[in-house]
């Protein structure tokens, strides 16, 4: 693979920052964008805009086709059966709470247990504090051990039949912990249990197949697999998103209303209310174009070694704790923990180097609490970094050492 | 080498107000206490502040963690206020909080002796939360009583 060249696919690496040439190392929160992205949403607005479905007009026609041609490559990218299984959202946690909204609702009773992990995300940690609260129901939670893995241990204690709902995270945004997704699913399922994988971090950076993972639902957000912000993708499960009330009320979603009550249509529309993202799902559908051209597999792979060769560069900076999995076995992320300076020092001073990364508690509180640090700076990769950019990173953590001790 | 903003923010004296904090530690009771945190960032501060019949602040410490603005800021706060009546450390606050925010000048330069070295907070938005947030602590210890 030429990384060199698909890096040139974005023109915005191509810049100076604070007198430095960018080096971007935030992509778990937000990745780059392609031209091949770009060029999609400005020809939609240039040549294509207009509302989607029901109007007979060409630009309509030409728009709702865009639109529904990318549910069919979201529907493929993930190894869905149908596009009637993918539901457009704003991203990850619409998706997360549009299954606690309207399936965690409807099936959930005091005493039940919705059980999650300790490794969570805030936005698959808070939607089912909410919906325990509402319906009684318990929550529990799988702990992380210290080397950032899952307690299989606990796993084999916790996973009982009162498991009505087992959602986790597949790749960890705090540790970059890989989870065994297809045999925690497996064993859930076993048990009766409905599973939600948060693949906010996995989507975009290795391959996914629903349907081999066997998870009832799958969520994941555009933004951070090259495709526009504000649009994400809850796949369902037909035969449970049949059964699933809707959620927001609104056009888009009904089939006839009258002032006593109304209809609703089949999904995935029963759960796409009101004017969609349009745009946003047309680049999404680009996003996903340009990455299956260069390949999932290859873009793991890439990753993988990044990551690896980041984790056993930056241990050579003294007084640094790298959290999560040391096996090689991590997401293209690394976070840690310098005991020279504070994360929000050291983001600062990086980013005087031209160097993008985050500090602080990166949406997982709890985890911070585990591994007993205020918070973490957090590299994290995408397939356009390159090797030369990791040594920037670790020549720059050296100098922070310099100026902070 | 690094950008003037940034040597200006991390000046050497506050660097060595975060690596060796003044006033550290609590005071025992009776006296004024107070929590502040950052939960966004992770940083906190914790407050003791004990005042005289009068409204002299005679002693006060802290202890907290966070980032070396939030904790030099604390440091170089315990050494100014020290001594002070509430009426003055109110007007040292306001002025500290003038020069950290760019919001005007402030009334009384002179009596911010060290703590003008903030100064270069002002450059960093997001960080004035840090520089204040120490001070917001003290505030609240003193109006708890």
């Amino acid at each position: 693979m030429d990384w060199h060249r698909i890096r040139s696919d974005f023109p915005i690496l191509d810049q100076q920052v604070n007198g430095h040439p960018l080096v971007y190392l935030d992509n778990a929160a937000s990745s780059q964008k392609p031209r091949a992205v770009i060029q999609t949403l400005s020809h939609y607005y240039e040549r294509d805009n207009s509302n989607v479905h029901r109007a007979l007009h060409e630009l309509s026609n030409r728009a709702t086709e865009a639109f529904e041609a990318a549910r069919k490559k979201a529907a493929h990218f993930i190894g869905a059966a149908s596009e009637d299984e993918i539901i457009f959202t704003r991203g990850t946690t619409e998706g997360i709470n549009l299954v606690a909204n309207t399936w965690g609702t409807q099936n959930l009773r005091a005493g039940d247990v919705i059980l999650i992990t300790g490794m969570e995300h805030h936005s698959n940690l808070i939607p089912w504090q909410m919906l325990a609260q509402r319906t009684g129901a318990i929550l529990k939670y799988i702990p992380v051990l210290d080397d950032g893995t899952l307690d299989s241990a606990a796993v084999e204690t916790l996973l009982t039949e009162q498991v009505k709902l087992f959602a986790f995270v597949h790749i960890s945004n705090s540790l970059g912990t890989i989870n065994p997704a297809k045999e925690l699913i497996a064993k859930a399922k076993a048990l009766g249990a409905v599973t939600l994988l948060d693949g906010a971090q996995s989507a975009g950076h290795m391959p996914i197949d629903v349907r081999d993972l066997g998870c009832d639902f799958f969520v994941f957000s555009g933004h951070k697999m090259c495709g526009p912000t504000g649009i994400g993708v809850l796949y369902g499960r037909m035969a449970l998103l049949e059964t699933m009330p809707p959620w927001h009320g609104g056009g888009e979603m009904i089939l006839s209303v009258t002032m006593e009550g109304s209809t609703y249509k089949a999904p995935p529309h029963r759960f796409e209310a009101g004017t969609p993202n349009i745009a946003g799902v047309i680049g999404l559908g680009a996003a996903m174009d340009y990455l299956q051209a260069i390949g999932l597999e290859n873009i793991q792979r890439h990753d993988h070694n990044l990551a690896n060769y980041a984790v056993q560069r930056m241990s050579e900076v003294p007084g640094i704790r790298i959290l999560g999995p040391q096996n090689g076995h991590r997401g293209a992320l690394a976070a840690f923990h310098l005991d020279f300076a504070h994360p929000h020092d050291l983001v600062e001073f990086a980013n005087s180097h031209g160097v993008a990364m985050r500090g602080g508690h990166h949406c997982t509180q709890p985890l911070m609490k585990r591994f007993k640090v205020p918070g973490t700076t957090r590299a994290s990769f995408y397939f356009y970094n390159m090797i030369e950019e990791i040594n920037r990173l670790v020549e720059v953590l050296l100098l922070a050492r310099k100026f902070f001790t | 080498m690094l950008s003037d903003d940034l040597r200006d923010l991390y000046q050497q004296v506050i660097l060595d107000h975060s690596r060796n904090p003044r006033n550290s530690g609590e005071l025992p009771p009776p006296c004024l206490h107070a929590h502040g945190d950052n939960p966004s960032c992770g940083d906190e501060i914790d407050v003791w502040v004990r005042v005289s019949d009068k409204g002299d602040i005679e002693d006060l410490k802290f202890t907290g963690q966070g980032c070396a603005i939030s904790q030099a800021s604390a440091s170089m706060m315990t050494q100014k206020i020290k001594g002070k009546s509430k009426d003055e450390a109110a007007a040292v606050r306001e002025d500290f909080r003038r020069v950290v925010m760019g919001d005007g000048a402030p009334a009384n330069e002179d009596a911010l002796g060290e703590l003008i070295l903030l100064e270069g907070v002002q450059k960093f938005p997001q960080r004035v939360k840090c520089a204040m947030l120490a001070w917001r602590a003290l505030e609240q210890a003193l109006d708890s009583k």
